[in-house]
């Protein structure tokens, strides 16, 4: 017996972690203190701890290979999931600031890998707080996509600067994507669909794609399909809001 | 949840001591102190105390100042701070020509080096711009709205800069953050395109510089950090040149209590037309001369001048263009076991004129307060009074740093503590 069997937070059939066993808080306040460590520059981010397979020890010589997604405030992860296999050269990375939340994305990731040999070692996870935090993960230019799903809504007028997509913080994305890198957010909440898309459409450096472009993009699709909060809301039959926008250069 | 204490409503404010501020108008004409909400300001030319002349609402800070500076052109001159109060004064006339309310308090102040634009940092890490066109001289403008330049999410930023050739905006803060952004042709539409961040540091940076010389007109960045270094940039890649580690210089290796073995660098002053950095140090009678090797990008320790006798640990420091004088400043405001509130000592070294290669090791000295410029006078108008009681000024620098510790230094939960603060938390029970 395994040592996974005869844990009971891992199903036995399926071999993957219990979500019932890493229930969260619905909502975390990302200002609240944070005790984890944040990597100096994104020079200090260690890969062989991320995608062992890809860099099998710290000290190698940098392969060049650098993370090119980005999926922020992964929550459980099923997003990653999915395109780990849709683009399995691309190497990925979940950020989310609940502690339980990105263990269990961590376990469901290791329980992938020993199922499906080869497979799943382009994606990982960070707890971390993605609106303090992404300059020390991501070089200038380095990302060619970034995830916004089903963020965190703070309806209050006053929280509406704890929302991952501000005026402020799309000043940090435009840094960290590459000229032509995509930025995808969907929500079922109508008001903040409406500010996610006000705030890229008035940013200087975002251009929406147009819907030809959009049906075009394999990834489209997933956006209201493959995290589990979009799944919710799809057996629900909510409707959803979509902003998916194109990093431009500055027009100076 | 510090953060979350400080979007509220700020910090506790009872153990805040702000330190003692210096600037230096770039020709010398003036020199300015800020102690608590005091602005004290002496005419080096006309040799006589300057009163300042604020109309605009009535009064002078009403609370710490936090921030001082003259702009590059000598014409400008703002003060700012904890009273979320930005003033920005003429200095022919010393007159308040604006006075700009910030939602939150006041961290830290640039001038453009064109002196058309005032840029200020405001507690919760957001930085304002406001234009000031139309002023020549001592013509009024009307009052204006600032508006958003950037923001860094939810951090103290400790120091604003621009750069020498005025294309880069900096902006440093607690989170051991350096931002270094395109200034753009309209600031008031917001100041998008980051060029860098420099990344390296690991406590919360406390003040930036550039060095410069003829050959080298773009400049470095150099900037100082809790972390106890000084470290030298490349801003247009962000890339880290050097460090130099000042704890040994500081005499604070040799501590047995391995806190007191980091003290922060609290300023950093470049002496113009040279490759000479002055630095303050939390814990040092004295300032530490670093030199820069703009050609190898390395920057190393070239002197420490130490300062006998006195106590005094340089809160701030303050030079100008050719006049070979680094002016230093000590003291705090909110001494509560103090009758005197508002102290400050003034101090200067002398001697940063030559560029023989030995003069560092025999050119620096301090002066004694008869050889400072307009010697008594200039001094009972920044000090406050001409001599004090020695121990008032170690009083002050301990409770500066402690303060600085509170407001900048991320607190370390013990493991226990932080499974106790946990245990409240409804994330951590594991439903049956
Ligand atoms: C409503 S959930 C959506 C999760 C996932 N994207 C999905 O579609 O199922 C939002 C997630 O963002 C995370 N989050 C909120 N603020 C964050 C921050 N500042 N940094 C990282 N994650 C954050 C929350 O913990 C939460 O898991």
């Amino acid at each position: 017996m395994s040592e996974k069997e005869a844990n009971p937070t891992f199903s036995k059939s399926t071999g993957l972690p219990r979500k019932r066993f890493y229930r969260a808080r619905a909502h975390s306040n990302p200002l609240s203190d944070s005790h984890f460590p944040v990597p100096i520059s994104p020079g200090h981010v260690d890969y062989s701890l991320h995608y062992p397979q890809h860099f099998p020890s710290s000290d190698q010589v940098d392969s060049g290979k650098k993370i090119q997604f980005a999926d922020i405030g992964c929550g459980f992860g099923g997003l990653l999931i999915s395109l780990s296999t849709l683009f399995p050269e691309t190497l990925m990375i979940g950020m989310e600031l609940r502690d339980k939340v990105t263990e269990y994305v961590k376990e469901r990731i290791l329980a992938l890998r020993v199922t499906n040999p080869g497979q799943y070692q382009n994606i990982s996870v960070v707890r971390t707080n993605s609106m303090k935090y992404i300059p020390n993960y991501f070089e200038k230019g380095q990302l060619s996509k970034m995830f916004f799903l089903f963020p965190d809504p703070h309806f209050k007028e006053k929280n509406h600067r704890r929302r991952v997509i501000s005026p402020f913080l799309l000043d940090e994305y435009a840094y960290v994507l590459e000229v032509g890198g995509i930025i995808y957010t969907i929500t079922d909440v109508e008001e903040l669909g409406d500010w996610m898309k006000a705030c890229l459409e008035n940013h200087p450096m975002f251009e929406a794609l147009t819907d030809e472009e959009l049906k075009a993009d394999p990834v489209t699709k997933l956006l209201s399909s493959a995290t589990e909060e979009g799944q919710k809301v799809d057996r629900n039959g909510g409707q959803t809001f979509r902003a998916v926008y194109r990093r431009v250069a500055p027009s100076l | 949840m510090e953060d979350a204490a400080m979007e509220n409503g700020e910090t506790n404010k009872d153990s805040e001591v702000a330190p003692a501020l210096i600037a230096v108008h770039p020709t010398q004409n003036s020199v300015a102190v800020a102690v608590g909400s005091d602005l004290r300001v002496f005419d080096l030319l006309g040799g006589c105390a300057v009163s300042l002349v604020d109309d605009s609402d009535g009064s002078l800070h009403k609370d710490s100042i936090r921030a001082i500076r003259y702009g590059a052109n000598g014409k400008l001159f703002v003060s700012a701070g904890d009273d979320k109060l930005v003033k920005i004064w003429s200095t022919e006339s010393w007159r308040c020509i604006s006075s700009l309310c910030s939602e939150k308090r006041v961290s830290a102040v640039a001038i453009s080096n064109d002196g058309s634009y005032v840029c200020f940092a405001d507690k919760f890490g957001v930085v304002w711009v406001v234009v000031v066109d139309g002023f020549n001289g001592d013509q009024d403008f009307v009052n204006k709205k600032a508006a958003p330049l950037l923001s860094h999410y939810c951090s103290i930023i400790t120091s604003l800069e621009f750069s020498p050739d005025g294309r880069f905006f900096l902006s440093a803060d607690r989170d051991s953050k350096i931002r270094v952004t395109v200034f753009p042709k309209k600031p008031l539409d917001g100041a998008h395109e980051i060029q860098s961040f420099s990344l390296g540091h690991t406590e919360f940076v406390s003040c930036l510089a550039f060095v410069c010389t003829h050959e080298c007109p773009q400049g470095f960045l150099v900037s100082g950090s809790g972390d106890s270094t000084v470290r030298l940039w490349d801003i247009s890649s962000g890339s880290l040149l050097d460090t130099c580690d000042i704890r040994e210089k500081a005499g604070l290796l040799e501590s047995k209590e391995i806190e007191d073995r980091y003290a922060a660098v609290t300023d950093l002053c470049t002496i113009p037309d040279s490759t000479l950095v002055a630095v303050a140090v939390q814990s040092l009678q004295g300032i530490i001369l670093l030199s820069c090797d703009l050609s190898a990008q390395t920057l190393y320790v070239a002197k420490v001048v130490s300062i006998k006798g006195d106590a005094f640990i340089p809160t701030s420091l303050g030079t100008s263009f050719s006049s070979g004088l680094l002016w230093m400043v000590t003291g705090a405001s909110n001494l509560h076991d103090s009758q005197h509130p508002c102290l400050s000592r003034v101090k200067v070294i002398s001697g940063f004129k030559e560029s023989s290669p030995d003069f560092v090791q025999h050119g620096p000295i301090v002066l004694e307060d008869d050889e400072i410029p307009r010697s008594e006078k200039l001094l009972e108008k920044l000090q406050g009074r001409v001599s004090f009681d020695k121990n008032y000024f170690l009083t002050a620098a301990e409770a500066l740093k402690t303060s600085m510790s509170n407001l900048l230094i991320k607190k370390q939960y013990s493991t226990e503590k932080r499974e106790f603060r946990k245990r409240g938390r409804n994330d951590k029970k594991i439903k049956k």
